[in-house]
């Protein structure tokens, strides 16, 4: 078991001809995942990877003529929205985007249009979806990973890397791995995967890696309190960066609380979570949460 | 990016909003015959992109052209928390009867831009959030329906707004609702959006262009104002990285902004001093490491560099190509400490085990052990 992901999601890639693109697709394959097409527009007809993956000219043909119902995305930043929306028409209901560096404003028309279709969508400006021994979705590297019982969440991208390996060096493993992204408007949010691993069976104690910035972490905390029986762990990096830059007059007024990792470690701890000072404490913290 | 006083204003005209009569002035004798075109009683600001330009004495009244250049003279020669005053706002002199506060931004949590507004505009607008949250008005707006009529009329009924003016105030609304959305922003303000003389005139404005989004508007790139970056953030935007300078005596060089911001906190956690942020982002070239290293290198607090690389997207042995690279050509004097992992780390591992560089396995191995070469590098100095 696992959420999101697992053995028999079929999966296209957008933007499988680009240089990101045909990397992770061979990464992808490599690792197992069920790979059905790509597409570029104009490229539809070739293959990719010896004649292993075929390349159409829209999601909507390999829905068609694959099945495929997951889309993982390598467009440049400012296609990435337009291959957002094509994905959504052409009826996939989870959508993986990896394309770091969508305007915000891009990003509020793609999560309201979503939002009224009833649509998944996890990133942009993230790792993707790791599902160990089944099913990687994105560019986590699938070599540091196992699989297990340990639910992942992440607004990091390769601070997540940093705490998968710490669990693997300790022989812990993975049921999914979510990257969620850095982004100010993303599609999945801390509190979406806290109540999709809640229930899940197969994950037992969940990892929850946050940062500096907006009150994502925060209003987790709150939902851990008031929904979760299964035990969190948790790490936020940020603790020593200087105050950013505000943003003006309205961006404060908007925020409403500071931001500040002390206040979200404080947050969390307060209902129960354990707080790591660096991501390699994170294995000895979820080993005590059996012990208690 | 933010946006000059004069700039946001110049963007808030082309869109129907009213903005007092002036230009902008880099000496004082251009600030004159602005003022004399002008006539009676001008306003001359200082463009600089800090808050709190009135406090420091950058905002001043002039009665006539001597004054004004009088009075731009001296703006022009002030440093405000730092920054030149390379340019001043020539203004007429609105009589403020009253000082609204009205605002477009990004609202995180609704996934939705909002307008705010506050019949108590001005200075304080942050005290009155803070203190009195109920006398701001929020209302969100459909990214894809855009700001409707009736949203503009609840807003000046909610503050109290003479009837008069509603309809001044919608064209004001759906203006900066515009300005905001045609032009990529994050923010755009008008505080204070004054009534004066019985109609509403936007007297000061701010913008913030969402850099994600600059590709699409060459013209606002344009308008960036490099005296707020340090020289190293600038060279360092050139190469795409992600650079930010502090004080401490060891250089960073990490893939991904909170493995960036983890890496300076397992520093200071082991007792050492991060010299930076810096994130070279996914995909990064040889030529891309190699600017990292010039930037970080050039800081002469540096003693000890630590390169902490996983890779994912970035694939480790393209970065082991560039710090190789990087370092034929910037011939480092300071110890470096390197940690791969991740993609094609073996391979990169291989091509720096040739380069005599201290490496470490795990994270904070590798912080205990770049702390103590920069320890040891301030000994021996």
């Amino acid at each position: 078991m696992s959420i999101l992901v697992n053995k028999n999601t079929r999966v296209v890639v957008q933007g499988i001809t680009g240089n990101e693109g045909l990397f992770h697709t061979q990464q992808m394959v490599e690792y197992g995942t069920n790979i059905v097409g790509g597409t570029r527009p104009g490229k539809g007809g070739e293959w990719v990877l010896d004649g292993k993956v075929p390349v159409f000219d829209s999601v909507r043909l390999v829905v068609e003529a694959k099945g495929a119902n997951c889309s993982v995305i390598f467009v440049p930043a400012r296609f990435a929205p337009d291959a957002i929306f094509e994905s959504a028409d052409a009826g996939i209901p989870l959508i993986v985007c990896i394309t770091e560096g969508v305007p915000v404003q891009d990003m509020m028309r793609v999560r309201n249009y979503l939002d009224q279709k009833n649509i998944r969508l996890v990133g942009p400006n993230c790792p993707g979806l790791l599902t160990p021994g089944e099913a990687k979705v994105g560019i986590i590297p699938g070599n540091i990973a196992i699989k297990g019982n340990v639910g992942v969440v992440s607004r990091s991208g390769t601070l997540t890397y940093e705490v998968l390996y710490a669990l693997k060096e300790v022989g812990m493993g993975v049921s999914t791995c979510v990257g969620i992204g850095g982004d100010p408007i993303n599609g999945t949010n801390f509190i979406d995967c806290l109540s999709m691993f809640e229930a899940d069976p197969y994950t037992e104690k969940i990892v929850l890696i946050g940062e500096i910035g907006g009150t994502d972490e925060e209003k987790a905390a709150e939902f851990i309190g008031d929904n979760l029986t299964k035990p969190v762990v948790s790490f936020i990096a940020g603790q020593t960066a200087p105050p950013g830059k505000r943003m003006g007059h309205a961006g404060a007024i908007i925020e409403g609380g500071s931001g500040l990792a002390a206040d979200k470690v404080k947050a969390l701890q307060a209902v129960g979570v354990r707080v790591a000072r660096h991501p390699e404490e994170i294995p000895s913290l979820l080993k005590e949460t059996v012990e208690t | 990016m933010k946006l000059h006083e004069y700039q946001s204003k110049q963007i808030f005209s082309k869109y129907g909003i009213p903005i007092p009569k002036g230009r902008v002035a880099a000496t004082a004798d251009e600030a004159k015959q602005i003022a004399e075109e002008l006539g009676g009683r001008i306003v001359i600001k200082s463009q600089v992109l800090v808050g709190g330009r009135g406090k420091a004495g950058g905002i001043r009244l002039a009665k006539n052209p001597q004054e004004a250049a009088e009075v731009a003279r001296q703006i022009l020669a002030m440093d405000i928390k730092g920054l030149p005053v390379r340019r001043v706002l020539v203004d007429e002199a609105a009589n403020i009867e009253k000082e609204i506060y009205l605002g477009i931004t990004n609202d995180r949590a609704a996934r939705k831009p909002v307008m705010m507004c506050s019949a108590a505009g001005g200075v304080d607008i942050e005290e009155v959030a803070r203190t009195t949250p109920e006398k701001i008005i929020k209302v969100h707006i459909d990214p894809l329906l855009g700001l409707r009529d009736y949203q503009a009329y609840d807003i000046a009924a909610g503050i109290d707004l003479p009837r008069e003016l509603w309809r001044s105030f919608l064209t004001i609304a759906h203006g900066l609702w515009k300005a905001y959305s045609a032009n990529d922003a994050t923010l755009a303000e008008i505080n204070p959006l004054v009534i004066a003389n019985g109609r509403l005139l936007a007297v000061d404005g701010k913008m913030v262009i969402d850099d994600n989004a600059l590709f699409r508007h060459p013209e606002l790139a344009e308008m960036r104002d490099l005296d707020i970056e340090a020289p190293s953030e600038i060279e360092a935007r050139k190469y795409g990285l992600s650079f930010i300078k502090l004080d401490g005596s060891i250089g960073c060089m990490v893939n991904g902004a909170g493995l960036a911001m983890t890496t300076m906190d397992i520093i200071k956690l082991f007792g050492g001093e991060p010299a930076n942020f810096l994130d070279i982002g996914g995909g990064a070239g040889a030529d891309k490491v190699a600017a990292a290293f010039r930037i970080i290198l050039a800081d002469p607090n540096v003693k000890a560099v630590l390169i902490n690389i996983f890779g994912g997207i970035t694939r480790c042995d393209e970065v082991a190509r560039g710090i190789l690279a990087a370092m034929d050509e910037v011939k480092p004097n300071v110890p470096m400490v390197v940690r791969l992992v991740g993609t094609n780390a073996e391979e990169g591992r291989r091509l720096l085990a040739e380069a005599n560089m201290i490496t470490a396995e795990t994270l904070a191995d590798a912080a205990k052990k770049a702390v103590s070469v920069a320890q040891a590098v301030v000994k021996e100095g």
